[in-house]
């Protein structure tokens, strides 16, 4: 028992039984409980609770060999028990507070008064919660099974650890999509009642979540296939794709790409008018995101006031198509278009110009000054007459072609999709022109790109100016699709959810950001559980991503050949404490993962 | 005109028109204020009353712009998360420590010892999640490209909102009254609300007292040569993990005061109430210069007296409705006109390519 690093495991059990004690005392675990994955045992609340005491116990046990499973098994329990002992705590405190408050009323008088409701201090730790934490049971008994429960999923993070690498990742894998499967029921099963009879649904999916056996049904199914492609098809694959000659890569690729492309076709009829409306809000998010993404991903430059231009898109369409009291133009929504657009790339050039000398942090903290400038003064009596102040711009028509007017969600789809094609198109082709070129060149050192002879003013305008471009496309939209628009949808949050989608999808990557618009924006719709906790988890995730990931969750190969090779050319960087760098070792040891094949 | 006008180009020529347009307009609604009293007509002493408020105001933004100043002379990192340790101590204070004092009858009978009490435990909590931000979101990223402890700072700030919105929930939490700082205190012949008095004296004394801990103390020193180089100070001894965190541990600390203060002034605390107070003691930092002390001081006075005598000032001058309304506007062009025009700050050192 020697060879056990209790000093890891207290320091390991007790970090993951304070993150479960806090997603339980900010209510996260109570918000989610309300979503079962598998009826009747296993609810989305279980789960945040738990994978804290299972991710505890398989971080631990990696400081064990994995041929030594005794030790890591016991790492693993002890690790689970300890994380228990957090929440336990809160339990105790919510059951005993009015008996401690009593006593401490009992002796001092002047007590008496103090609020004696634990949830006068901490809102969300209510007696749900700890009906949730005990299983419905007494306290004591409760806590007891809370503890086994902890420990054996402490247990089950080591089994991971411990069975053969080639299981490791199918077992992760089969676990993820049978949990994604069972919090996406509700979607899933609004798809598949148009082509399945109810009564074969009922098989499959309880009045919330997936039923227990097809549960297991499809972790098994799932972890077979991932631990068959591991073994042969990956293989297979590879030398298959890698004997097929130029030509055909090309044909294969294309023929994925029109597949997808039909899919995106036909979308709104499998998925039906909810879920076009969130795909629709996601598509909008997308179309903002490509425009970001020429600012930051491609040139570098972090722009947190990315909503103005947003707003003035919205506005624009607004008040130029309005029949209410502020429209004054009458024009169509067609020919409002490249105006919105127009104004947006002019906001972008006027905005861009003051800040043409600043660099990094300060340029973001003024592009966030201008963005709160914008919210302020749309909100303010002094611009009212003209775009309607608090009350925003009413009466704006839908857009018509020919007669036919763009009024369901599934109408609009079209528009969206079109517009993110045609912005992804542009975004595509600037990136490997010379613009984009001189973008990255300018976004890896400015001094040495103007000496190459880049003209830094009108290449940084032209960033501002497209990135602006695309949002105000978005904007216009947006306000015909809403028919009115107010200013409080034009605040900051929607700047930081744009940064992070591209962010979190991969920054200058294309692909990325319709992953991160698909991760940030489509979830938390889906899930409404997520949107009280939805900026909390963008935080973490903000952090988590920089922390571990910062190439994104879809890299553009070109970032991450760039991170490769920036380690090798600049292994200290300024401020480093040459004493403790980590030892080249580790460093070559890391390469093979991050380098492009 | 530092060139000759052959040489200015477009954008240089776009700054100077507008700088000349911002100011004429403050001269254009000053004027038309003052001589010919466009907008509501105060009193002499209403604007005495516009003054104090902007101080005290003012001394906030300095208490709270120290934060940002220290660390930004250390990392060269903007701490978007500043303000957020600003919350967390006063929210967890006024939750556990000051209501109950208040219900208890306590706040009444000692008033002065229960605000102490009431303010270090806002400190010791801001401390407290400053160092924990410190330890997992910045100190493993330090020797990243500069962006990326931004956006990890960006996204603490986003964490620690809705963790405490999730802990105390999102409605606004009423600071107590204290019956002792009700009322006037004549001063000079000015009766002065008592709790502005009180976060006027308590924001020089802790001003004051950074300033000697920093320019006189052992610790001090260390964070000054850390801030100057920190592979230097690190082979003469000096533990840079550990000065960093003391770093971001004063700076929180004052956050945390500066909180309570806060709540003296507006009586209310909420989870979002750390974000534009955060934004504008940067503002205030700029403006006086970032990364120095007596910068962020002078540049809270400035921008607190700003804010609250440029809306009755100017922005009625110009006969803007609802002027009140765009006091945020005004310290937001402030910091642009700053960074633009004077990126050094009031008394700042100019920055050198590396730092700006």
């Amino acid at each position: 028992m020697s060879e056990i690093d209790f000093r890891n495991i207290v320091r390991i059990g007790l970090i993951a039984g304070l993150v479960a004690a806090s997603v339980s005392v900010i209510g996260m675990v109570e918000t989610f409980d309300a979503r079962d994955i598998i009826t009747g045992i296993l609810s989305l609340g279980q789960v945040l609770l738990f994978s804290a005491a299972a991710l505890g116990g398989y971080l631990a046990s990696q400081e064990q060999e994995e041929s030594k499973i005794v030790p890591s098994l016991v790492t693993g329990l002890l690790v689970g028990l300890l994380a228990a002992l957090p929440v336990i705590a809160l339990i105790v405190l919510q059951v005993g507070f009015p008996e401690l408050h009593a006593a401490l009323a009992n002796a001092a008088p002047s007590l008496e008064a103090v609020p004696s409701d634990i949830r006068d201090y901490l809102v969300n730790l209510s007696p749900t919660l700890i009906e949730i934490l005990t299983f419905g049971r007494e306290p004591l008994t409760g806590s007891l099974l809370l503890l086994g429960s902890m420990g054996l999923l402490g247990l089950g993070g080591a089994i991971v650890h411990v069975v053969p690498s080639r299981f490791e990742r199918p077992l992760t894998i089969g676990v993820l999509w049978t949990l994604l499967i069972g919090m996406l029921s509700e979607v899933l099963l609004g798809i598949l009642r148009q082509f399945v009879s109810s009564a074969n649904l009922r098989l499959l999916f309880g009045t919330r979540g997936i039923r227990p056996i097809p549960a297991l049904i499809i972790f098994v199914v799932i972890t077979a296939i991932a631990v068959v492609w591991r073994l042969r098809g990956r293989r297979a694959w590879q030398e298959r794709m890698g004997a097929a000659s130029p030509a055909q890569q090309k044909r294969a690729r294309l023929g994925g790409l029109s597949l997808v492309f039909l899919l995106l076709l036909v979308l709104p009829f499998i998925l039906g008018t909810y879920l076009t409306e969130v795909v629709d809000n996601v598509g909008l998010f997308i179309l903002m995101g490509l425009g970001l993404n020429i600012v930051v991903g491609f040139a570098g430059l972090l722009d947190l006031g990315y909503v103005a231009f947003y707003a003035i898109g919205a506005y624009t369409m607004g008040i130029l198509t309005s029949t209410g009291a502020l429209g004054f133009a009458g024009l169509s929504f067609w020919a409002a278009i490249p105006i919105a657009m127009g104004v947006a790339v002019l906001a972008g050039i006027l905005l861009g110009t003051p800040v043409l000398r600043m660099r990094g942090d300060y340029l973001a903290i003024v592009t966030l000054g201008f963005g709160e400038i914008i919210r302020v003064l749309a909100t303010s009596d002094l611009l009212k007459p003209y775009i309607g102040g608090a009350q925003g711009v009413l009466n704006i028509p839908k857009p018509e072609i020919a007669g036919f007017r763009f009024v369901q969600p599934e109408h609009f789809y079209y528009l969206i999709l079109a517009g993110c094609l045609f912005a992804a198109f542009v975004a595509w082709r600037l990136r490997d022109a010379r613009l984009g070129r001189q973008w990255m060149a300018m976004r890896e050192d400015e001094d040495v790109a103007e000496a190459m002879g880049i003209h830094l003013v009108k290449t940084k305008l032209l960033a501002f100016g497209m990135g602006a471009a695309f949002a105000g496309l978005s904007g216009a939209i947006f306000a015909a699709k809403l028919g009115s628009i107010f200013p409080h949808s034009f605040n900051l949050i929607i700047s930081i959810n744009v940064l992070s989608l591209i962010i979190v999808g991969g920054i200058g990557s294309l692909p990325g950001v319709v992953v991160g618009a698909l991760v940030l924006v489509g979830m938390p719709e889906l899930l409404r559980e997520f949107a009280e906790y939805r900026f909390l988890m963008y935080g973490a995730l903000l952090i988590a991503m920089m922390l571990a990931k910062p190439e994104g969750l879809w890299p553009s190969p070109i970032r991450r050949r760039e991170l490769v090779e920036e380690e090798e050319a600049f292994p200290s960087e300024e401020g480093l404490n040459p004493f403790t760098e980590e030892p080249m070792a580790e460093q070559m040891a890391e390469r093979p993962n991050t380098a492009v094949k | 005109m530092p060139r000759s006008l052959k040489e200015l180009d477009y954008v240089g020529l776009y700054l100077w028109l507008f700088r000349a347009a911002v100011i004429i307009i403050v001269l254009w609604g000053t004027v038309s204020k003052i001589f010919l009293g466009v907008g509501n007509d105060y009193a002499s002493s209403d604007w005495i009353d516009f003054f104090i408020a902007g101080l005290s105001q003012g001394s906030l933004y300095a208490l709270i712009a120290l934060g940002y100043t220290l660390v930004y002379g250390v990392l060269f990192m903007i701490n978007f998360a500043h303000g957020e340790f600003f919350m967390s101590g006063t929210m967890t204070s006024t939750i556990f420590i000051a209501i109950p004092l208040a219900t208890s009858g306590f706040l009444e009978e000692f008033p002065f010892l229960s605000l102490l009490v009431i303010i270090l435990a806002s400190m010791t909590v801001s401390v407290f999640i400053a160092l924990l931000t410190e330890r997992i979101a910045y100190r493993p990223l330090r020797r990243a490209p500069r962006l990326v402890p931004l956006i990890t700072a960006i996204g603490a700030s986003f964490f620690w909102q809705y963790f405490f919105r999730g802990l105390y929930g999102s409605q606004v939490v009423p600071f107590p009254t204290i019956t002792a700082l009700e009322g006037y205190w004549p001063i000079l012949g000015v009766a002065i609300l008592k709790t502005r008095v009180v976060v006027m004296v308590a924001s020089v004394i802790m001003l004051v007292g950074l300033y000697i801990f920093v320019m006189r103390t052992k610790t001090g020193k260390a964070i000054r040569a850390v801030a100057e180089d920190k592979d230097v100070a690190a082979l003469m001894g000096v533990d840079v993990d550990r000065t960093v965190a003391i770093t971001f541990a004063v700076g929180a600390a004052m956050a945390g005061a500066a909180g309570i203060l806060y709540g003296l002034l507006f009586r209310q605390t909420h989870f979002f109430m750390g974000f534009i107070p955060g934004i504008k003691a940067f503002t205030a930092a700029v403006l006086g210069g970032i990364g120095s002390i007596p910068g962020a001081a002078l540049g809270g006075l400035f921008l607190g007296l700003f804010e609250s005598v440029g809306p009755p000032l100017f922005l009625e001058g110009l006969g803007i409705p609802g002027s009140h309304q765009l006091k945020d506007v005004i310290s937001f062009t402030m910091l642009v006109l700053v960074l633009i025009f004077r990126p050094q700050g009031i008394i700042g050192e100019r920055l050198s390519e590396k730092k700006a």
